[in-house]
């Protein structure tokens, strides 16, 4: 493999995984804290579907958005299937659940009593919703760390809407099954670290805006 | 013309779950005045507390307010709810510095001076020293100290407080009753301390109200409530032979 074509695919790998996050980042946080602070009838089902759903192997969700996407689908008409976007679509319905679940367990666990105490000094609703997600702001970048790690190192999914196409759809995970199919084992270790060193740096870089780097 | 009663209450009921835990036909807090409610726990005196805050609906009647009615249809504006603020008896700041804390309502309101006004305050209350620790690092009385300071920089009509030095030791009640009589004297606002501690109760108030299993036994003034009770159950309150 060339210089110029694993760079491809460690930036498309990046475009993917950056674009979901994007997505499924802002509505999971939205979606966790209205489940975590509202009451209403079917929220427990609501809650058991989004644990589920941060279980929801990979490769489930590839063929259903495979279904969807194909020429026969609903969503056919879009002509994603086997292209980038729909490997951001796959990757954006494998983190939503881990954001929603991890955002809405932060915000359970911020003092019930604060919301009532910040409306009392004249909070708006909404600017006591916003004052509970700061106060679990802690447990909402883990929600979006969670959620990166779920979908930089998936395989399946990927692989299935995307179809591994050298020069188009090629990420580093299907890059790295391929290697392996070979019998490339040196190229796709090498695949490997590159993965683990893309995780770390974007994981350290997350930890840094928050702060809490070196406590 | 300003009225002379800030809060009027008419036939106000509150329930939970089908449950009445309180009932007040009729009361009114008067402009300027520092009106205790005392009784047991459990008697509803932190629920009024939340009716006279607009945290909650009542379930029956209403409580007027700077002529607008707080009712089950609905509170008054915004900006008329931000004339109240209360102290809770078990505050919650939030994670930030104590600086932070106190200027939250003010930056609310999109208030200018800030800093001057949260200065002032935090020195009032002789936080200055803390005013750039992270509020979770405090103590039991310098945490209540900071709840109170976070209401007391807003420019209140009237201040609730429930139960504001229930765990604090003797200085911290000392300087927080002071604050107390000083800003109803200096800026006549209006204060409904809720409180199951008879002497603070004879200490700081005007008027008192003895309110029992939600319903109110006796309201009267200071001299009168201790005095020469009108009911029973207040010279046995303020006896302390109730046992509760």
């Amino acid at each position: 493999m060339k210089t110029p074509e694993l760079f491809q695919i460690v930036l498309l790998s990046l475009h993917v995984t950056g674009t979901a996050l994007l997505i499924a980042a802002p509505l999971g946080i939205v979606l966790g804290a209205w489940l975590g602070l509202a009451r209403f009838g079917g929220r427990g089902l609501a809650v058991v579907l989004t644990y589920t759903g941060m279980g929801l192997p990979p490769v489930v969700v590839g063929l259903v958005v495979y279904l969807l996407l194909s020429r026969s689908g609903p969503l056919g008409g879009l002509g994603w299937l086997f292209t980038p976007s729909a490997m951001v679509l796959a990757q954006a319905v494998i983190a939503l659940p881990m954001v929603v679940g991890l955002t809405m367990a932060a915000v359970m666990g911020v003092d019930a009593n604060l919301r009532q105490q910040v409306r009392s000094l004249g909070a708006t609703s909404w600017q006591a919703t916003w004052a509970v997600l700061k106060e679990a702001r802690q447990g909402v970048i883990v929600s979006i760390v969670a959620g990166f790690g779920s979908i930089i190192s998936e395989v399946g999914a990927v692989m299935m809407v995307g179809g591994n196409i050298e020069g188009q759809t090629r990420v580093l995970t299907t890059a790295i099954v391929l290697e392996t199919r070979r019998g490339n084992f040196e190229m796709a270790l090498a695949l490997a670290g590159v993965l683990l060193a893309l995780a770390l740096v974007i994981n350290a870089a997350i930890l840094l805006l928050q702060g809490k780097l070196g406590h | 013309m300003e009225q002379p009663h800030v809060f009027q209450l008419e036939n106000l009921a509150k329930s939970y779950g089908g449950r009445e835990v309180l009932r007040i036909p009729d009361l009114t807090i008067r402009r300027g005045e520092v009106f205790c409610v005392v009784g047991p726990s459990g008697s509803g005196k932190s629920t009024l507390l939340r009716l006279l805050n607009f945290l909650e609906p009542p379930t029956n009647g209403r409580v007027l307010f700077g002529g607008y009615s707080s009712n089950g249809r609905g509170f008054p504006p915004l900006e008329v709810q931000r004339r109240v603020a209360m102290v809770f008896q078990r505050p919650v700041l939030l994670n930030t510095t104590v600086r932070a804390n106190v200027a939250y309502g003010l930056r609310l309101r999109g208030e200018r001076n800030v800093h001057d006004k949260v200065r002032k305050v935090l020195d009032d209350l002789g936080l200055t020293p803390l005013a750039d620790q992270p509020a979770r690092l405090l103590s039991g009385g310098e945490y209540q100290r900071v709840a109170f300071a976070r209401a007391l920089v807003l420019d209140l009509e009237v201040l609730l407080l429930d139960e504001p030095t229930a765990h604090l030791d003797p200085s911290n009640v000392a300087l927080i009753e002071e604050m107390i009589r000083r800003t109803n004297r200096k800026h006549g606002m209006t204060v409904v301390l809720v409180t199951h501690n008879v002497f603070q109760a004879k200490r700081l108030a005007h008027r008192l109200a003895l309110l029992l299993d939600g319903q109110l036994v006796e309201v009267s003034d200071s001299h009168t409530f201790f005095d020469s009770p009108r009911d029973p159950r207040t010279a046995g309150f303020v006896s302390g032979q109730m046992v509760y």
